[in-house]
Order: structure tokens, then C-alpha cells, then sequence
């Protein structure tokens, strides 16, 4: 296993104290923009989230499945921009991280220089661009890094042994572990790939590994968690804040929590 | 530009795939290992002599190649040009389509995919993917906009027909673009078994640069032809339309080195060149209609084929190095087109190449006495239905 060559910025330093105290991180993903996005963050912060994944809705999200879509495209029906969802973050008083999701075109229109500076004096602290992969990254991570963004590096169940290490020593913050072969969304059963995925992983890294896409419930959580750092949430938690609104989400992440604090039973 | 500057060589983009900036593989982690696959397995199977000669057996013993020239006397009298087609539209499917899609379905059956995956807008690509699915015994799903769906009717028959299944592409605009984001959602989740069968000179590397590669049949046979009746000589205009741009490269790939202007006529409601700036989708860097904050506009266009806010990269090469032009013609112009053709020589063209028809006319008074060679990518068979319902009545 390889430790850090690099110095861990704030998103790192929080995750990995966290893992270090024995408790598995939660970080729910919530569409920017949407009606009651601000009091979901902060209801998820108040039941148990370790650091909350904002997703900044782009009109085409290719990793995206029909709920985040569907969240997207009301967002921007609604007039949400990269800079109203920025500026309102700024008023968000979490003690927790925020990270920022959005496509490579936004990030690229703005500028890296100019996006990375407004990502920052938002009081966010890592970026997730999941079409902007290893090859592609390096104009941006430059920027990123110098402005003091982490950007978070996404593994896939497709890579082959020889690409992992190059993906995980580029990752900040942490390393994201795509769950399955798919976009996001709800799946009746944890996919087999989202376990095997993070095992690969905490072979060759020390960086907290997080299992997102396809996490779809408190149990599935549970039992990403038999051998992940932790588990983003996306398109569970997004559902309930169209349908049901903030509330629905701080409750849902609440139960989140308790499942995860508590590890599966194994039989040996 | 000092025109003596502009490069006149065709790229071959190297590990970054980019022609000049343009270009690149801006997709999902998943996706990257298999553009790496396609990318070796493309470049294996092109400098095979067997995969080459079983390509060539196709194109000319099933798509019909070589595609003829016709010069049309009585449009070029009227115009005062010499106008010469090169005829796309007689292929077996009825457009240029056919010559990417065999070419990329016999290479995914070299790469053990068991199912093709597509996306198209006018339907042409959908039905020549379709049919070299069912030639070459591999399961095919078309991804179509719900609103292209509506207006091709015709063409989706005829990929059901085929053994294809269609699925509507119901999120945002309903047409090509988010066919081609339902398309790329399909293969992160099917990859393995997949191969996705793009209909452009678009996408993440390696596929700008490989579906150019096989449409450039068209620009080999059309210089050498055009040779032939123009004693040795090559055309002054070399015209296309362009909406992802595969048509247009396929014949100015030919022409690259030539002392002939490249002229890609977009749709004035689709016009990425023209009207857009540098922006990312679809896995590539290319000149996009996008509002100031990178969120991709909608293409407008009375051809669903053209209706799309994006373009091929090596496009976006070729107009920042000044190489090719690419003005744009409004749809009152492309319907006028599309019945000038018909009129003056018996081609009924796609509406897309109508676009090319319509810029021809338009920019007769100024190329007076020159050569044109005109790419007539498709037929209208497939537009004959939209226009009764625009042309209606008015037709004596």
C-alpha cells in the first residue's frame, strides 16, 4: 500500500480523521438549485453527513441516470447558474466540507483559474468532474492545486490493475469508487462490482475510498461499508428532495448514519 | 491568415487526440480503458490487409461503391457553374452512412462485441447501423429523440424492420444530442459486451478520427473521378453540409492538399462553427452552441439530421487554421433547395444536402464559371412527408 505523496488539503485531512476515530463516512449528493437544496444540506449535516457533494446541473450528464436528470433539468428551467449556486453556498453555515460536482464544460467556460477561485471563496474545498478523467486533468488539477481545490479522482470497475495507481496518486481528498458499470441511480441490489471495487482500492491506497453510484439505501450503505472508508449517496437522496422535500432528506440521511454506524454482521 | 500559411496536410492526432486543440477523450473513468481498445484495435485492423479487403468487398458488393459523379447541365447552366454531385445518395441505405457503420461494425465484430449500440437523428445512421447489424448477425438499439421520432417516422420503421430496437430519447431537447447522451449512458453500463457505433466525426478519440478515416472512401473515389471528366484538373469548391461532419470530411479528405476551397454548409439554427465557441460534450473539445455558462443550447433545424449544436473537432481544426469555411443558410433557403435540386435534375436530396444546394445557389454570382463538386450525402425519400406537410399545396 502507498501513502500520500502529497500534502492533504482540508477535504483529506477532515476524511481521514474521521476514518482514523472508526466511524465510516456519509456524503450525500444534492443537486444545487433545487427548491429546499440549502436546508437539505444543512439537515444533512445535522443527521450524521461527513461532508456534502454538490452537484452543479449541466443540461447534458452523461454519468447521470433519469432522477439526477430530471433534478437538473428543473434546476435550470428554475435559473440556476454555476455562480446564484455558489453564491448561495456562501451562506450555508456547515461545519462540514462541501464539494462541488459539476461537468468538465462548466468548469472549462468559466476558466480553471477563475472556476477554482469562485469554488473557493464559496468555502468549497474539493471538486468532482467526472468527464474529466486522468489524461485530460492536468490543465485543471494545476489550477486546483495551486488555488487549494482537491480535486477528487474517480475509479471505475473498468480499469485494469496497471491504471489504478496512476488514478488514486492524481485523487485528492479522496478516491471516489464508482459502484458499478453504469450512470447513477437507484438499483434494487448492491452490485457486486461496488465491494470488489473498494477492495482493489484499499490495496493500493491509504486515501479514504468512498463508494458512490448506485448506493441506493441505508442497508446498502451497510454493506458498501463492510470495506469502504465510506459512501457518497446521490440519486436516493435527491429523489426524496423532489418529491418530499428537505425534511425527507435530513431524516433519510439520519437513518443512513445509523446504519452505517453499525457493521454488518459477518458469519464466520 | 496568409492563405499561403494554411496547413494543407490531413492529421493524424497522436495519444491526446486532438487535431490542433481540438478533440481529446472527455468521458466518464468507465469508458476510458475501452476508447483505449478501440483506439489499438482501429489502428490493428486499418494496416491489416485482410480487415481492408474485407471492408472493400462490402463497400462495393453490398453498399454499391464506387458512388458515381453526376453533372448536373441544366443546375449548373442556370447558376453559371459547372456543378458536379457526388452520389452518396445511390448507396445501399441511401446516404454515406453505410461506409462508417460497415466499416465499425466489422471491427466490433473483430473485437467480440456482441451488440451495437447507436444513436441518430435523421434516422440515416439508425438504418444503415441497423442493417450492418443484421448483415454482419449482431443485436442493434438505436437511440432516437422523441421529437425526431415524431418527424422520421419512415426510417424508424425501417430500423424496426431491420431487427433493431428504437428507444426514445426523452430528456432534454428530445433530438440528436440527447440521443447521443442516452447512447454514451448506455455504454458506461454495457461496455463490456457493447460496442458503440457513432454516427459522426464526433465523440471521444479514437472515433473523430476513425469514422473519418472510413468515410474517406468518399474524397478518394471523387478526386480521382472528378479527374477523370475534368482533364486532370480538381474542383475550385469542394461543398458539403455539416451537422456532426461526417459527410464533409469523408470528401474533404480528399481535397485536403488541393488548391480547392472546402466549404461546410451548417444549418442557421445548428451553426457550431459559424455561431459557437470552444466548449466540451460528447467526449470531445469543439466549437459548441452554449449559453455563458457552458449549458448546451438547442439546435433548431428543419433537417433532423443537422439539428445538432455541436461539431466534429477536426471541423473546428480546420476553420481556426482557415482550411475550410463554414457559412450557414437559413430553412426557407434549404427548403428551395431542396426543390431547385428536384426540378432542374430529378434528385430529390436529403434536407441536409439540401444545405449544400442552398449555399450553391446562393453563392452562384460570385463563383461564376467555376467548378463545384457537391457531396449529395443522402436522399430525400426519407423527407418526402415533411415537406408535403410544408410544401402542401403550394406546389403547382
Amino acid at each position: 500500500m502507498k501513502s500520500a505523496q502529497h500534502k492533504p488539503g482540508a477535504l483529506e485531512t477532515r476524511l481521514r480523521q474521521t476514518r482514523d476515530t472508526g466511524r465510516k463516512i456519509l456524503v450525500p449528493y444534492i443537486t444545487g438549485g433545487l427548491t429546499g437544496w440549502i436546508d437539505a444540506i444543512r439537515g444533512a449535516a445535522a443527521n450524521g453527513a461527513d461532508a456534502i457533494e454538490i452537484g452543479i446541473p449541466f443540461s447534458d450528464p452523461v454519468m447521470d441516470g433519469p432522477i439526477i436528470q430530471m433534478a437538473s433539468e428543473k434546476a435550470l428551467r428554475d435559473g440556476a447558474t454555476p455562480i446564484s449556486i455558489l453564491h448561495e453556498l456562501r451562506g450555508v453555515d456547515v461545519s462540514i466540507p462541501l464539494i462541488v460536482m459539476c461537468y468538465y464544460n462548466t468548469v472549462f467556460r468559466a476558466g480553471h483559474t477563475r472556476f477554482a477561485n469562485s469554488l473557493r471563496e464559496a468555502g468549497v474545498v474539493a471538486a468532482i468532474v467526472p468527464d474529466l478523467p486522468l489524461e485530460e486533468s492536468a490543465h485543471w488539477c494545476e489550477s486546483a492545486d495551486s488555488i487549494g481545490i482537491e480535486t477528487v479522482m474517480l475509479a471505475a470497475p473498468t480499469a485494469p490493475d496497471e491504471r489504478l495507481p496512476r488514478v488514486v496518486e492524481r485523487a485528492r481528498g479522496f478516491v471516489y469508487a464508482v459502484g458499478l458499470l453504469g450512470v447513477t441511480g437507484e438499483r434494487t441490489e448492491l452490485a457486486t462490482t461496488a465491494v470488489a471495487m473498494a477492495t482493489r482500492l484499499k490495496k493500493i491506497t491509504d486515501m479514504p475510498v468512498l463508494v458512490g453510484v448506485g448506493v441506493s439505501n441505508a442497508a446498502q450503505a451497510q454493506q458498501a461499508c463492510a470495506v469502504a472508508d465510506g459512501v457518497i449517496q446521490g440519486a436516493s437522496v435527491v429523489r426524496r428532495l423532489l418529491d418530499e422535500g428537505a425534511d425527507s432528506v435530513a431524516q433519510y440521511v439520519g437513518e443512513v448514519r445509523a446504519a452505517i454506524d453499525t457493521p454488518v454482521s459477518t458469519n464466520r | 491568415m496568409n492563405p499561403e500559411q494554411v496547413p494543407r496536410e490531413l492529421l493524424t492526432p497522436g495519444a491526446d487526440g486532438r487535431f490542433g486543440e481540438f478533440g481529446g477523450r472527455f468521458v466518464p473513468e468507465t469508458l476510458v480503458p475501452a476508447c483505449e481498445e478501440l483506439e489499438r484495435a482501429f489502428n490493428e485492423a486499418w494496416s491489416d490487409s485482410l480487415f481492408r479487403t474485407e471492408l472493400d468487398d462490402l463497400l462495393r458488393e453490398y453498399a454499391g461503391r464506387p458512388s458515381i459523379l453526376t453533372e448536373c447541365h441544366n443546375l449548373g447552366a442556370q447558376l453559371g457553374i459547372r456543378l458536379i454531385l457526388k452520389r452518396e445518395d445511390l448507396n445501399h441505405t441511401g446516404s454515406h452512412k453505410i461506409n462508417s457503420v460497415l466499416g465499425q461494425v466489422l471491427l466490433a465484430k473483430r473485437m467480440g462485441k456482441k451488440r451495437i449500440i447507436a444513436e441518430t437523428g435523421a434516422g440515416q445512421h439508425g438504418v444503415a447501423s441497423a442493417t450492418a447489424a443484421a448483415l454482419l448477425g449482431l443485436e442493434c438499439k438505436v437511440y432516437m429523440g422523441a421529437v425526431d421520432i415524431e418527424r422520421q417516422s419512415l426510417n424508424v420503421f425501417r430500423m424496426k424492420l431491420l431487427g433493431a430496437t428504437v428507444e426514445a430519447a426523452n430528456s432534454g431537447s428530445r433530438t440528436l444530442k440527447d440521443a447521443v447522451n442516452e447512447a454514451m449512458r448506455d455504454w458506461v453500463a454495457s461496455v463490456e459486451t457493447s460496442y458503440y457505433c457513432i454516427g459522426s466525426v464526433m465523440g471521444p478519440h479514437p472515433y473523430p478520427f476513425m469514422v473519418r478515416q472510413f468515410q474517406s472512401v468518399i474524397g478518394k473515389e471523387a478526386r480521382k473521378q472528378f479527374q477523370e471528366i475534368c482533364d486532370g484538373s480538381d474542383p475550385n469548391i469542394v461543398v458539403a453540409c455539416v451537422g456532426g461532419g461526417s459527410n464533409a470530411m469523408g470528401i474533404f479528405s480528399g481535397f485536403i492538399d488541393a488548391d480547392t476551397r472546402l466549404v461546410g454548409v451548417e444549418p442557421a439554427g445548428g451553426a457550431a462553427v459559424g455561431r459557437g465557441t470552444p466548449g466540451v460534450v460528447h467526449g470531445m473539445k469543439s466549437y459548441l452552441m452554449q449559453d455563458e455558462y457552458g449549458q448546451v443550447q438547442e439546435a433548431h433545424s428543419i433537417s433532423a439530421g443537422l439539428d445538432y449544436p455541436g461539431v466534429g473537432p477536426e471541423h473546428s481544426y480546420l476553420a481556426s487554421v482557415g482550411r475550410a469555411e463554414y457559412p450557414s443558410v437559413n430553412d426557407q433557403e434549404v427548403i428551395e433547395g431542396f426543390k431547385l435540386l428536384a426540378r432542374a435534375e430529378g434528385i430529390i436530396p436529403a434536407l441536409e444536402c439540401a444545405h449544400a444546394v442552398a449555399w450553391i445557389a446562393k453563392e452562384a454570382p460570385k463563383i461564376q464559371g467555376q467548378t463545384v463538386l457537391m457531396n449529395l450525402s443522402g436522399r430525400g425519400d426519407k423527407d418526402v412527408a415533411q415537406m408535403m406537410t410544408i410544401l402542401g399545396d403550394s406546389l403547382s
